[in-house]
């Protein structure tokens, strides 16, 4: 079992979040949703559980319902725990009509698991996606902020063997990006 | 190889820095636009003929005089880089390259409409380009090209990314909208049209990356010139996302007119089917088009060369037409399977629909467990007039056009060819092959 530690964002994340409400109107600060869900997903390990959505919408002062509505419509949010490194691979036509099926088939093969699990390890979970705006160079797949293109099976082998063998947490938002956040203007 | 106004400097050192960009000719046109009335700028794009880059192809000077003016009430533009259209990636490959054109486009359209706080919208999975922008944003705030008193003019004007989170439907403008006020991407019964009601309830104008930063080249060289590139009422230059099974995959700027067997087979662009096969389709626009075998892609019902235009493209209509859409030109070889593509299109409209209209949430998963059948070896004669019956009971009769867009790509399919839904029913046996799809998405046979 998970230890149960406060739900707090660091110092950095709670700044950045606070810069991200002050983009919109007074009194609009749900418009922060989205961004600061992202950043909560960065925060705890990739997913976003029913205590981290309440402290989103406490940090927002809106009701905790306005959040799991939005966490549940977009694809991106996580409502179950992932491994350290998600793989989504594009699945639509312009990819699909590269072999972006048999690429699932190898990663599944590859990973002994089937798509939407997640490694024994816990280090990778498999999702595919839809069209990424990356069909000038599919099949390929994102992986944390890193769209991997014009993939092969032995080029996909290697990344995801590197990806392993370093072994570190990969987000959306990464980790840098938030404790470095002065180019980003509140 | 025709002009080009977009991307025709990528190749020069920093052009993705606010110095690089500026060395060559960046805010030259937004010193211009300064010095103009705003009235004057929307005269410039009117005089222009510039049509929206994000698929419709609306005028756009047309939009924007349509904004209402109430006093007192702040007025938004918001930029649409949601990007997610299957088939379309030019928007990211120019934002990444280039965001001080985006920028200089977005302060330019803020003035004219008389915007002090605009937005990006940009996909939650484009992270890589959300920093982009952020930093381009940052260096034009500290050269004086946005914030307060915008290079003395007394022009104020503030400028955000805002980053969505993975969902087609926040393409649509009232979609975005909502999702930009931190909702569900559920869009807008329309009217009010966001010109008069947007972000907030507040008058707003949506458009395309593509859009924004053809405003650009439009000051620079004046809306007159502008016009005079292209052919009739499609003016200017369109950025084209080639993709599938060509030889030269890829982002490119054509003249618009230029004939779509140039542009498919010539070496400047892409090249050519590849492995020498033939070509079998097309799907010209983006996912959302009419696909059309690569016959009457090449050639209007007249006989005539079909031409990247957004008339030529239509030429014929539904019938023996299709659209230039978003640009996203989908290209298949002989060997591909209409009907598997089609599945893959309707599986991901399916997806995406947001679930608000009975018509499009029912119709989409109908239609995609129904090809799920002749892919399965099991459909019959009888399901292809049922197919045909659903979109049809889709198409004009939604919130928005996503449920059209679901309708088209099976009309169009089955309108051109029929005869391989029927190879299914008769020889599925032999064709069935997608049974890890079936399985990862939980469907059941029909
Ligand atoms: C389902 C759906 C998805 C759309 N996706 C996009 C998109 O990703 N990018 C875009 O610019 N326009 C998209 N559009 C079109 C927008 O609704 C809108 O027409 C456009 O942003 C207007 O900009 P423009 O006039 O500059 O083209 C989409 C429309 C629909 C119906
Ligand atoms: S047409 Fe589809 S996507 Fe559009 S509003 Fe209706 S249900 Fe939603
Ligand atoms: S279809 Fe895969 S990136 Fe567009």
């Amino acid at each position: 079992m998970a230890e149960m530690k406060p739900i707090k964002f660091s110092d950095e994340a709670l700044a950045l979040s606070h810069k991200i409400m002050k983009r919109y109107p007074e009194g609009k600060q749900k418009s922060a949703i989205l961004p600061v869900l992202h950043l909560a997903q960065a925060e705890f390990g990739g997913w976003l559980s029913a205590p981290v959505m309440d402290y989103v919408a406490s940090l927002l002062s809106i009701q905790p319902v306005e959040v799991y509505e939005v966490a549940s419509f977009y694809s991106m949010y996580n409502l179950k725990p992932v491994g350290k490194c998600v793989i989504e691979v594009c699945r639509t036509g312009p990819c699909w009509l590269m072999g972006a099926e048999d690429l699932v088939k190898f990663i599944e093969k590859k990973l002994n698991i089937k798509e939407g699990q997640t490694t024994a390890d816990g280090m990778f979970t498999l999702k595919t996606v839809e069209c990424l705006a990356s069909c000038g160079t599919a099949p390929m797949m994102q992986i944390g902020e890193t769209y991997h293109e014009n993939l092969t099976f032995e080029k996909c082998s290697d990344i995801l063997d590197n990806y392993k063998a370093k072994g570190e947490n990969v987000s959306h938002w990464r980790k840098e990006r938030i404790t470095n956040h002065s180019d980003i203007k509140q | 190889m025709g002009r080009q106004l977009l991307i025709n400097d990528l190749d020069k050192e920093g052009i993705a820095t606010l110095p690089g960009y500026k060395a060559h000719g960046g805010y030259v046109a937004l010193e211009k636009a300064l010095k103009m009335k705003p009235e004057e700028v929307v005269s410039e794009v009117q005089k222009s003929g510039l049509r929206g880059r994000g698929g419709a192809g609306f005028p756009t000077g047309m939009k924007w005089s349509f904004i209402a003016k109430p006093p007192g009430v702040p007025r938004y533009l918001v930029c649409n880089a949601d990007e997610s259209e299957p088939g379309t990636f030019k928007d990211r490959y120019l934002m990444q390259r280039k965001p001080h054109v985006l920028i200089e486009g977005m302060i330019i359209s803020s003035f004219a409409l008389g915007a002090n706080v605009s937005y990006i919208y940009i996909r939650g999975e484009m992270m890589y380009q959300f920093h982009i922008l952020e930093k381009a944003i940052q260096e034009a705030y500290d050269a004086g090209y946005l914030g307060k008193n915008i290079l003395g003019t007394g022009y104020d004007l503030d400028l955000y990314v805002h980053c969505g989170a993975g969902a087609y439907i926040c393409g649509e403008e009232t979609g975005l909208i909502e999702s930009l006020e931190g909702k569900r991407g559920n869009p807008r019964i329309k009217p009010p049209f966001p010109a008069v009601k947007g972000v907030w309830q507040c008058p707003t104008v949506v458009n395309n990356v593509e859009t924004l930063a053809a405003v650009v080249p439009i000051i620079n060289m004046t809306g007159d010139e502008y016009a005079k590139i292209g052919i009739g009422k499609s003016t200017g230059t369109k950025l084209i996302s080639a993709s599938g099974h060509i030889n030269k995959p890829g982002v490119y700027e054509i003249e618009l007119g230029v004939p779509v067997e140039e542009f498919l087979y010539s070496d400047q662009y892409c090249g050519g089917i590849r492995n020498g096969k033939k070509l079998k389709a097309v799907v010209a626009g983006g996912s959302s088009v009419p696909i059309l075998p690569g016959e009457k892609l090449l050639k209007t019902p007249k006989g005539e060369p079909r031409l990247m235009s957004y008339e030529s493209l239509s030429e014929g209509g539904f019938g023996e037409g299709t659209m230039l859409g978003s640009g996203g030109f989908i290209v298949m070889d002989e060997d591909t399977s209409v009907v598997k593509n089609l599945w893959n299109f309707t599986r991901f409209y399916h997806h995406e629909s947001c679930g608000q209209c009975s018509p499009c949430r029912e119709g989409t998963g109908w239609m995609e467990k129904i090809l799920h059948k002749f892919l399965d070896g099991h459909a019959t004669m009888a399901d292809i007039d049922l197919l045909w019956d659903i979109q049809s009971k889709i198409d004009g009769r939604t919130i928005c056009p996503l449920g059209d867009a679901a309708s088209w790509p099976v009309a169009s399919a089955i309108r051109h060819f029929r005869s391989e839904f029927e190879e299914y029913v008769k020889n599925g046996e032999n064709m069935r092959d997608i049974q890890h799809y079936y399985r990862v998405n939980n469907l059941q046979p029909a």
